[in-house]
């Protein structure tokens, strides 16, 4: 029963990464049709630089992780609105090119990243809280996976709010639906895509934060590697659909877990199986509209 | 399609053609000769043409031209695009790595045996192709992408963890030489498996040539255009897609197994979907479409890779400022730039920048356009 | 001018301006339009003018739709477009419309996935809308502020549709097929409603009802291959049952297997 809940809560935790790097990639993508493979590096900046601040501030206080997170939150925001403000933008509706200038970024700045910061993991130092353990139901949970659920709940939250409640939200709302019909009353859509990639490299600046914390270190590795997880789990979600990451975040990252514990360490390999069951099934994902499977 | 149309129009033509045929001729017997010729390049190759040093170079870049070209299948006929390609690659290397050193029945010699290793291993790539591909392919546009990617992923992941001993984990493979014949083993030999690789290549190029040419190619390169067209005449794109994805699969496959060879190992590197990243740089660099594109692009990126790297080492780098001095002291990083000045700029790549000269139009932006175009109507 | 301008064929002959009228308020000089790299609209001139309804007539797959999204800027063209004294063929779709365009598309084109209300907040651009007129025009757009627009029957789909372009205010309406698949009760409701904005705002009008067509135009541009073959007065087109089928490919209305109905718009 405890390694059911620790296995659990822990799944739990890894979700919520999964889901700050893959509510940005499914907004972009069900927004704009471009896959962004540089969303790996908006979160490994963002944890770098969070991290770096955090030092700067005091090792391990609690308002120096806050620090980190809002640095983290902002540069990935930034690193994002200038991607698609430079570059996305140049290729207006060229999907092929732009996911190719996408994937020359990540390489470059990946690189750039070892060039800076090195080739060795860059332990981070946390408030001391989040290294020890809270027992429920006989399980020792790492208080750390509570703080990531919590804040991959918050982002969620807000997310949600601002695509309801705000002009930009309704916008982009519409624009996943039919974008050529927004321009056609007279919208400047591109704004709302500037918009949606800085949302998208926040959460990801975020989620560098929490990652390094979940992982105990950063390195230029770490967005790169969640990346392809996310991706997965947008896949299974369903292209374009928020709910969708958010429930196969989860669902993927409890699975992984599981059979890591259970089946000698096979997580990665079940998870890419899920997909290959989901396109059996459900080619177009969980929640994934109709027809669009491309 | 239309390029055959083109090619074939009035007597010119012909002419063409045969010029074509001649030149390629010209070049593959030059290339045949370079390990006899002394042809010093500096600042291109590290040093004469007949050493070891540049051989490995160069055959290392023709290997790395073979795959290009079977990507070329994929991504420029088909308008597939795979992140997973690196996978069958490796699936050569490690297989036929795998395979030499469990496969040695008394009843066969040596050599025979090398050779049946050898189309086990091209076998093996068509099959775990076929079967990628069979799952893959039942979405299109970003999704296929994506899935390919945690394919390639899922590859990688079983390499490094090296199940029952047989891929050697991080460490990587070394080649088994009890069944390989000598004249591929050893330094002093580089300059036969130089002709392999080159042989590699042609090979893979005319597998490509014709695949593009045969009704299977034409249906495909339809099916990049205009999906419903295709379907509308009676024919199941995805028969044909996997047809072709198989086949491609399969030289890489081929390609996977002379660079064991040409490496006596091979490490997980190859299995990494950054590898199936370089691969896309590759062909986007060289010209989408364009099947010399894509060994024109493998080329300059394989030397070009080398001489950044011997750069990033250099004194000269070591000297500069920190601004100056991390960037440039990483090779990735400027090839990563390079690749998006390519994709911003010069749509053709740098084949397009030759058939600028010949033609108004470059072909290679408008086919990516149109690949593009499937997966964004809505 | 009292004759109708024929361009049997169309190089031959430019479309003349008419000088006792006001300034067009859209100019539409050769323009070409395409669609994956296929020529969908051809050397396509023709003018509305700044009062009544114009209407853009032909047979099915012959270009229409593509000849308003052509002047938006929706599909890839060339040529000339001048709207309210200004050239807009280069510009960005959203800048067209910003200029005072109201569009209502072929199949109506609402945002499923919204409420009414949110469909009709997203079309507002003017910073006060009219909607009191829209609420006048569609009492049951009212009732169902709430509903998912997705879920909506056609013909209250379409009525989201023209609510999006009324609520503006607009120098020109283009409006295409606002009565395709609609019941006769709502193809009047709809003529009316477009009949009482022609009053205000010029309309380009994409119609296959020949009732409607009556109702409403004044003027008639008509397509045939991708190209204009007859502009005039909508009279001169509709009294000519001969010119009605060879142009639009029915009769007049006489017939019974015309699927057009009378009965359909009050007169
Ligand atoms: N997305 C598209 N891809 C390819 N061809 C298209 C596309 N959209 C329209 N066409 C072609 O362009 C031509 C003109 O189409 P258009 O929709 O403008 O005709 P229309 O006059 O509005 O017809 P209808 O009266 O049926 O609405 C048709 O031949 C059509 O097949
Ligand atoms: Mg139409």
């Amino acid at each position: 029963m405890s390694t059911l809940v620790l296995l659990l809560v822990t799944g739990l935790g890894l979700g919520a990464l999964y889901f700050l790097v893959a509510s940005g990639l499914s907004l972009i993508y069900g927004l704009m049709g471009v896959l962004n493979f540089a969303h790996g590096s908006f979160l490994t900046v963002g944890a770098f630089i969070g991290w770096e601040v955090s030092r700067r501030l005091s090792d391990g206080s609690w308002w120096a992780l806050v620090a980190a997170m809002l640095v983290g939150a902002l540069v990935g925001a930034l690193a994002a609105a200038a991607t698609e403000f430079f570059l996305i933008r140049r290729l207006y509706n060229r999907h092929i090119e732009q996911v190719l200038v996408t994937v020359g970024l990540a390489l470059a700045t990946v690189a750039l990243f070892e060039g800076i910061w090195g080739t060795d993991p860059t332990y981070v130092t946390s408030p001391a809280w989040l290294a020890q353990t809270t027992e429920i139901l006989g399980a020792r949970i790492p208080n750390n996976r509570f703080l990531l659920i919590a804040l991959a709940v918050l982002v969620l939250v807000t997310i949600v709010g601002f695509l309801r409640f705000t002009r930009y939200g309704l916008i982009i709302r519409a624009g996943v639906e039919n974008r050529t019909m927004v321009t056609a009353l007279g919208i400047d859509v591109r704004r709302a895509f500037t918009v949606v990639f800085a949302i998208g490299g926040a959460a990801a600046g975020l989620g560098g934060v929490l990652a390094s914390i979940y992982y105990g270190y950063v390195s230029a590795h770490i967005g790169s590697s969640l990346l392809i997880f996310a991706f997965i789990v947008t896949v299974i979600g369903g292209l374009g659909s928020l709910g969708g990451a958010a429930i196969a975040s989860v669902l993927v990252a409890v699975l992984q877990q599981f059979a890591n514990f259970y089946l000698g360490g096979t997580g990665d390999l079940a998870v890419v199986l899920a997909l290959a069951a989901v396109l059996l099934v459900r080619p177009r994902g969980l929640l994934g509209a109709k027809g669009s499977t491309a | 399609m239309t390029e055959h149309g083109m090619r074939g129009q009035g007597l010119s033509g012909q002419r063409r053609l045969i010029i074509k045929i001649a030149a390629g001729g010209a070049l593959v017997a030059l290339l045949a000769l370079l390990p006899l010729l002394n042809i010093s390049i500096p600042g291109v190759f590290p040093g004469p043409t007949y050493t070891p040093g540049t051989l490995q170079l160069l055959a290392y870049a023709m290997l790395i031209a073979a795959l290009a070209l079977s990507y070329h299948l994929l991504f420029g006929l088909a308008g597939m695009l795979s992140f997973g390609h690196a996978l069958f690659f490796a699936a050569g290397a490690y297989g036929l790595g795998i395979v030499l050193r469990r496969f040695s029945p008394d009843w066969l010699s040596p050599g025979a045996t090398f050779l049946v290793a050898v189309v086990i291993t091209v076998v093996l790539g068509f099959v775990l192709a076929a079967v990628v591909g069979s799952l893959s392919l039942r979405v299109t546009g970003i999704s296929f992408a994506m899935v390919t990617l945690a394919f390639a992923q899922a590859g990688s992941v079983v390499v490094r963890r090296n199940p029952e001993g047989l891929t050697g984990g991080e460490e990587g493979l070394s080649l088994d030489v009890t069944n390989v014949p000598s004249f591929f083993v050893g330094v002093l030999n580089t300059r036969n498996l130089y002709w392999l690789a080159l042989g590699v290549l042609v090979v893979v190029y005319l597998v490509v040539l014709w695949v593009e040419r045969s009704r299977a190619g034409h249906v495909v390169a339809a099916t990049r255009e205009n999906d419903l067209r295709v379907r509308v005449i009676g024919i199941r794109p995805y028969g044909v897609r996997l047809l072709v994805f198989s086949i491609a699969g399969a030289l890489a496959a081929l390609a996977g197994a002379a660079f064991l060879l040409l490496q006596s190992g091979v490490s997980p590197r190859v299995a990494t979907p950054d590898f199936t990243l370089t691969l896309l740089v590759i062909v986007v660099l060289g010209g989408v479409g364009l099947r010399w594109g894509a060994v024109l692009g493998a080329v300059v990126y394989t030397l070009l890779d080398q001489r950044l790297t011997a750069l990033a080492g250099s004194d000269l780098i070591a000297g500069l400022p920190d601004v100056l001095r991390i960037p440039l002291s990483q090779p990735l990083f400027l090839l990563g730039t390079l690749f998006i000045l390519v994709v911003l700029f010069l749509p053709g790549g740098l084949a397009g920048l030759a058939k600028l000269g010949e033609h108004r139009t470059p072909r290679g932006p408008r086919r990516a356009r149109t690949i593009a175009a499937e997966g964004t109507t809505r | 001018m009292t004759d109708p301008i024929r361009t049997e064929s169309p190089r031959t002959e430019s479309i003349r301006t008419e000088p006792a009228r006001t300034e067009p308020i859209l100019r539409v000089r050769n323009l070409y339009g395409r669609i994956a790299g296929q020529q969908v609209v051809e050397d396509v001139s023709f003018d509305v003018p700044g009062t009544g309804v114009t209407a853009l007539l032909g047979r099915n797959g012959v270009g229409k739709t593509s000849t308003i999204r052509s002047i938006l800027g929706l599909i890839e063209r060339t040529g000339e477009v001048t709207f309210a004294g200004s050239r807009v063929d280069r510009l960005p779709t959203h800048r067209i419309v910003q200029r005072g365009v109201g569009y209502v598309p072929e199949d109506r084109e609402v945002f499923a996935k919204l409420t009414v209300t949110e469909n009709l907040r997203l079309a507002e651009r003017d910073a006060h809308p009219n909607r009191a007129l829209v609420e006048a025009l569609f009492p049951d757009l009212v009732q169902r502020r709430a509903q998912l627009a997705g879920t909506l029957s056609g013909g209250q789909q379409q009525m989201v549709s023209l609510a999006r372009a009324l609520l503006n205010t607009n120098r020109l309406l283009l409006v295409d097929e606002p009565t395709k698949g609609l019941s006769p009760k709502i193809v009047g409701e709809v003529t009316e409603a477009l009949l009482a904005a022609a009053a205000t705002v010029p309309i380009l009008l994409v119609e296959q009802n020949l009732q409607v067509i009556r109702r409403l135009a004044d003027r008639v541009v008509v397509l045939s291959g991708g190209r204009v073959v007859f502009t005039g007065d909508a009279a001169d087109l509709l009294d000519d049952p001969e010119l009605i089928q060879r142009y639009l490919g029915v009769h007049s209305g006489a017939d019974p297997a015309d699927t057009t109905t009378d009965a359909a718009v009050p007169a």
